[in-house]
């Protein structure tokens, strides 16, 4: 069988097995918790700064920045329900299967390893980053309807969020060679708050003009990317927003944000095909 | 360059294998030849495992090496020839057993199609039970299934790792005939068991492995070495040491003439079960 063959199969039974799991469930009822909380509180939010007049428009404007702060907080939402499920679906794909006996009887199957690993990573990212392109788009809908605002850019924030967790999911795998389902499961949540905190880090640092601090947070911004493509998403927000607003908006809660050219995207792109390769060749070494 | 037909199905020269301090095997040499059923016997921790992963390309051996029709083991031509079916494995719980045959045939790149899958499952007496799931089967159910997995795509040498460990015995009988039908087949096999008086029966040829060593090999047969004649006579039980069926004849014609009355006459074999107990040293793993 040819190596597209075989890895069309085992996605087909990777994403087959996937919508088996329990988790599935969580995550479709959380992504609509989520989304009517979301439309509860834009609309409230809206409402009360409809009553708050600014000395000029062009200096404040309270809609966009009402708009960018809570699509701020849903991007942040996508972010972290996208990388639950890219963790989900890359959980036990190697020692944790392998240590359930799942795994042995199709690995002896004239199939390569790294078509495996690299079937089951196309398999979790595919579906994760189409989860989170749908999430965003329905936040972005919700917040067009509700509030009337958009985002000065719409499809970048969105393909940057939909690579975040193509990283997340990239990390998962590498993890899943070497520790079992529930070791791997803590270890990348935890790794995905280092990522985050990274990020805060480097805005406390730019914020408090520590360079050092700055540095630091820089550098783990680009050895886990996905936080620094979140932090360009919500750059590219309001990039266009002028005036007083553009600047308190920088300033704010989620509004710290960093831009970033296209060398991130380069980078995160180079990043996951990096990792998976090392996932790839680590599980083509190991004794099952 | 294809094997030939007539290769060996299997051959293991000086194969060794270490984990960290553990030795599992320790230059291991094994042919399994085309169509013959080979048994591997041996205490718990002797390496019988280890070896059928080494073939199957699961692990990679510290020394030695392992071909499979000609092909080194682990590699994707060498694994297109064999069916495993693993000590310890499960199936996705919420596959029939149809589908997990469908996926083993897709992955095995199987034309066989749904007339193989409804013929594999017959011959382990699976028929019925094509569209339950995996998690409603039992135990032995699924290690029937196992087999039926294993035998997709007609590979042309079986590595079976204890596959009636979980079987009653009419489940076995079902692996014992089935075993006769891949010899008709030209399969070639081998068996882990710990089953003496099965693999007894099944194989043609046994090997005893002990602390990751052959310390025996040979057919049944010539391990169930002769150990004598007892003859019952009035006085008791004689034992003639080294005699053999063909004598016992001679003997009581002799005993007969000396005036001695027979009640009695046995030919005292040793048992597979006492040539592997000799050969192990007792050893339990
Ligand atoms: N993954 C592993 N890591 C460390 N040691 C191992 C591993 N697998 C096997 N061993 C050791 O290698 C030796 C041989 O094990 P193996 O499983 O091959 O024995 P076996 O003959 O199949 O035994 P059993 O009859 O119990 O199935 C044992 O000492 C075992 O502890
Ligand atoms: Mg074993």
């Amino acid at each position: 069988m040819t190596g597209a063959g075989a890895a069309l199969v085992i996605v087909g039974y990777a994403l087959r097995e996937s919508l088996r799991r329990r988790v599935f469930l969580v995550v479709l009822v959380l992504t609509v918790g989520f989304l009517a909380l979301y439309g509860l509180g834009t609309y409230f939010a809206f409402r009360d700064v409809e009553s708050f007049v600014p000395p000029d428009k062009n200096i404040l404007d309270p809609k966009a920045f009402t708009g960018a702060t809570v699509f701020g907080l849903a991007m942040f939402a996508v972010l972290f329900l996208g990388s639950v499920v890219a963790i989900f679906l890359t959980l036990g794909v190697v020692r944790g299967d392998a240590e359930a006996g799942l795994l042995q009887p199709i690995v002896v199957r004239p199939i390569g390893r790294r078509t495996i690993v690299l079937a089951r990573l196309a398999g979790a990212a595919v579906v994760s980053a189409a989860y989170a392109l749908v999430v965003y788009g329905l936040a972005l809908a919700i917040t067009a309807a509700v509030g009337g605002w958009t985002p000065d850019h719409v499809v970048g924030p969105a393909l940057g969020l939909a690579l975040a967790v193509v990283t997340v999911a990239a990390i998962s795998l590498f993890a899943s060679v070497f520790m079992s389902a529930t070791a791997q499961g803590i270890a990348v949540f935890m790794v995905f708050g280092t990522g985050l905190t990274a990020g805060l880090l480097s805005q406390i640092g730019r914020a408090l003009d520590s360079g050092s601090l700055h540095t630091i947070g820089r550098v783990a911004t680009w050895l886990l990317p996905f936080d620094g493509l979140y932090q360009a998403g919500l750059h590219a927000l309001i990039s266009s927003t002028g005036g007083l607003t553009g600047v308190a908006l920088q300033l704010g809660p989620f509004g710290g944000a960093e831009g970033a050219g296209p060398l991130l995207v380069l980078w995160a792109i180079a990043y996951t095909a990096l990792v998976a390769g090392g996932a790839a060749l680590a599980f083509s070494r190991r004794d099952l | 360059m294809t094997p030939s037909p007539d290769s060996v199905a299997l051959v293991a020269r000086g194969v060794g294998k270490t984990y960290g301090r553990t030795t599992a095997l320790g230059g291991v040499s094994l042919e399994v030849g085309h169509g013959e059923l080979v048994g591997l016997l041996g205490p718990n921790g002797a390496g019988k495992s280890t070896l059928t992963k080494i073939a199957c390309g699961l692990v990679r051996p510290t020394s030695g090496t392992v071909e499979v029709g000609g092909r080194p083991a682990g590699t994707r031509t060498a694994r297109g020839m064999i069916g495993y079916l693993a000590e310890l494995f499960r199936f996705p719980r919420w596959m029939t057993a149809d589908e997990v045959l469908v996926l083993h045939q897709r992955l095995a790149g199987s034309g066989g199609a749904a007339s193989e899958r409804a013929e594999l499952l017959a011959l382990v007496g699976l028929f019925a039970a094509a569209s339950t799931r995996v998690e409603a089967m039992s135990k032995g159910m699924q290690q029937r299934l196992g087999i039926a997995q294993a035998l997709v795509g007609g590979p042309r040498l079986l590595l079976l790792d204890e596959p009636t460990s979980a079987l009653d015995p009419a489940g076995r009988g079902i692996v014992r005939e089935l075993m006769g039908e891949l010899r008709t087949r030209g399969t070639s096999v081998l068996l882990n068991s710990h089953l003496l008086s099965e693999v007894e029966r099944v194989c043609d040829r046994v090997a005893i492995l002990n602390e990751g060593r052959v310390v025996t090999e040979g057919r049944p047969a010539d391990l169930s070495r002769p150990r004598g004649v007892e003859i019952e006579v009035d006085g008791g039980t004689r034992l003639y040491e080294g005699a053999t069926r063909e004598d016992v004849p001679r003997i009581v014609a002799e005993l007969v003439a000396s005036g001695e009355r027979v009640y009695g006459a046995r030919v005292l074999a040793s048992t597979l079960e006492e040539t592997y107990l000799e050969a192990v040293g007792g050893a339990t793993g």
